[in-house]
């Protein structure tokens, strides 16, 4: 039983983190209707961005505490939100009326771009860098073989605020309102005065903003980050928004705790080697099942 | 002045010319029509004013300003606001949420704005809360007020469309078909709704409507497309006589 427990507490924490991916791939499907496969990389840039803050001089001067941790998340997620509006910006957005399949193979590339770039020496370079503490790593709960650190807890907690703060911000103001809107009819929505370029711009902000929160939390827990790094959370994450029923936010969220759960569960009780392969496992069951996801709407795509 | 002044009004796609040299003007306060057989080209105008095509050629000016090469969402800025032939309701959004949708441009604190001002933002949203609610009771939709559009009825949801339009604060309004598929009963109180929109609101409103029993029974003016090109325009009683016009409709004018 403790042992469930304990699985089951590592796998939401980590699942914390898929989720917070996950809400950027869905919220920008949601409006664009295209998987913006960059997305895991902005997720790795996250790292680094936290990364060169506490290696530098004013980090180091700063050390480990609240304080730094917020500073390190606050620009993790400005950095992020601003990279993925200009993204979208430079690379999506000359492609607004392109057949979406030519925006998808454009995501891929600016993927690459971000991986590739990422490895030249100049720039992050290749090999791994280890990520620095952000806070001390407390043990908060410790009875028999169960342990909770704080980490744990600071990852649930931050995820879940953000997920609240996201469901605020769209049910109640008005440009959720009119995010919501764009995503079940941009062009009604434009002729009702909504400028849907800078709803889309928002849109990457907040999704992009979102995955560089999940980075500092996810780089807290697996201090090892190079420019690769961002590929299998953000395919883990890309499925749990699938499992969730992609465009839908609530969806990707219990999709990211789901997917989380599965692999510490598969780790723990069969085998650490088969972790990512029940994610995959996963992914083509619910295609095969329930292609729509869990609270996906379905079939109902116009194209 | 005339509050919008259509000009040369062209438009092809590729070598169809489904609205061909129009020149129109809309005076401030007039209740007026637009009909023609289907594939007149009556839609195309619409599109056309609020900036989803681009016209191949000739000017649209609103209250004196240049349209054409603006936005969609500039266009609505400028106070033209649309329904649409086919219902384009936000369907998983709620009545309330349609209309708020409208305001986006109203009160104007942007994204900003909500994260820098959260007291005057706030004030704004609970200021606009009152305005929709204000709105709906009027059309008398304040029970539906929470509902999603999508489990309205039909007619409730071509009344939200009009609401949703009026959020903008217009000064045009352009109307697609709003009777189809309404019966009398829904038709009859169509017809009181538009007058009522245009002397209280003081707006001016164009319509594209195939009832001729609605156009005729609220139309100060008609003009009359045919194959894009305008043949006629005048009175109900002198567009209904105009030869070119019974001769387009081929008998199905009374």
């Amino acid at each position: 039983m403790e042992e469930f427990l304990q699985q089951l507490i590592n796998g939401l924490s980590l699942g914390a983190i898929y989720a917070l991916i996950a809400l950027g791939y869905t919220m920008i499907y949601g409006v664009l209707r295209f998987i913006n496969f960059a997305h895991g990389d902005v997720f790795m840039i996250g790292t680094y961005i936290g990364f060169f803050i506490l290696t530098s001089s004013f980090g180091q001067a700063l050390g480990p505490g609240f304080g730094t941790a917020v500073i390190v998340f606050l620009a993790a997620m400005l950095g992020c939100g601003l990279l993925g509006v200009t993204i979208e910006f430079l690379a999506y957005r000359p492609l607004r009326t392109r057949p979406k399949l030519t925006v998808l193979i454009t995501a891929i590339g600016v993927s690459f771009f971000l991986e590739y770039t990422g490895q030249l020496s100049f720039v992050f370079g290749a090999d791994p860098r280890t990520f620095p503490t952000v806070v001390e790593k407390t043990m908060v709960v410790q009875s028999g073989s169960l342990v909770i650190d704080s980490y744990q807890i600071i990852i649930f907690v931050v995820a879940i605020v953000l997920m609240l703060g996201l469901r605020m911000l769209i049910m109640k103001t008005r440009i959720g309102t009119a995010l919501r809107a764009s995503s079940m009819n941009l062009n009604a929505a434009s002729l009702m005065g909504i400028n849907t370029n800078a709803v889309i711009s928002f849109t990457f902000f907040v999704g992009s903003a979102l995955a560089g929160a999940g980075a500092i939390l996810y780089a807290m827990s697996y201090p090892k980050i190079n420019p690769l790094m961002g590929i299998l959370p953000g395919l883990k994450a890309f499925i749990a928004a699938v499992l969730g029923g992609i465009g839908n936010i609530s969806g990707a969220a219990v999709g990211g705790f789901i997917i989380g759960s599965a692999e510490t569960m598969t780790a723990g009780y069969i085998s650490p080697t088969l972790r990512d392969a029940i994610v995959f496992a996963i992914l083509i069951f619910i295609l095969i099942v329930k292609p729509s996801g869990l609270f996906g709407q379905g079939g109902t795509e116009k194209v | 002045m005339s509050l919008l002044n259509l000009k040369n009004l062209t438009m092809r796609f590729g070598g169809l010319t489904a609205v061909d040299a129009v020149t129109e003007t809309i005076e401030p306060l007039l209740l007026m029509g637009l009909i023609g057989p289907n594939g007149a080209g009556k839609t195309t105008v619409f599109n056309m004013i609020t900036g989803v095509y681009l016209p191949t050629e000739g000017q649209i000016s609103f209250d004196g300003q240049n349209l054409v090469g603006q936005k969609p969402h500039e266009i609505a800025g400028t106070g033209i606001a649309r329904t649409f032939q086919n219902i384009r309701l936000f369907p998983s959004l709620s009545v309330f949420d349609n209309v708020r949708v409208g305001f986006n441009n109203a009160l104007s604190i942007g994204i900003l704005g909500s994260i820098l001002q959260p007291r005057s933002f706030w004030r704004g949203e609970k200021e606009i809360a009152e305005k929709i609610d204000h709105l709906l009771e009027m059309f008398g939709l304040l029970d539906q007020r929470n509902e999603l559009a999508k489990n309205l009825s039909y007619g409730d949801q071509r009344r939200v469309e009009i609401v949703r339009a009026m959020a903008t604060d217009p000064k045009l309004l352009l109307l697609d078909e709003p009777a189809a598929g309404m019966n009398p009963t829904e038709k009859q109180k169509l017809m009181s709704l538009i007058r009522y929109l245009r002397d209280e609101f003081q707006i001016a409103i164009l319509l594209i409507e195939h009832d001729m029993h609605v156009v005729m029974g609220i139309c100060e003016r008609i003009t009359v497309l045919d194959h894009g090109a305008k043949i006629a325009s005048g009175t109900p009683e002198e567009v209904k006589n105009n030869p070119e016009v019974v001769k387009a409709y081929l008998g199905h004018s009374e």
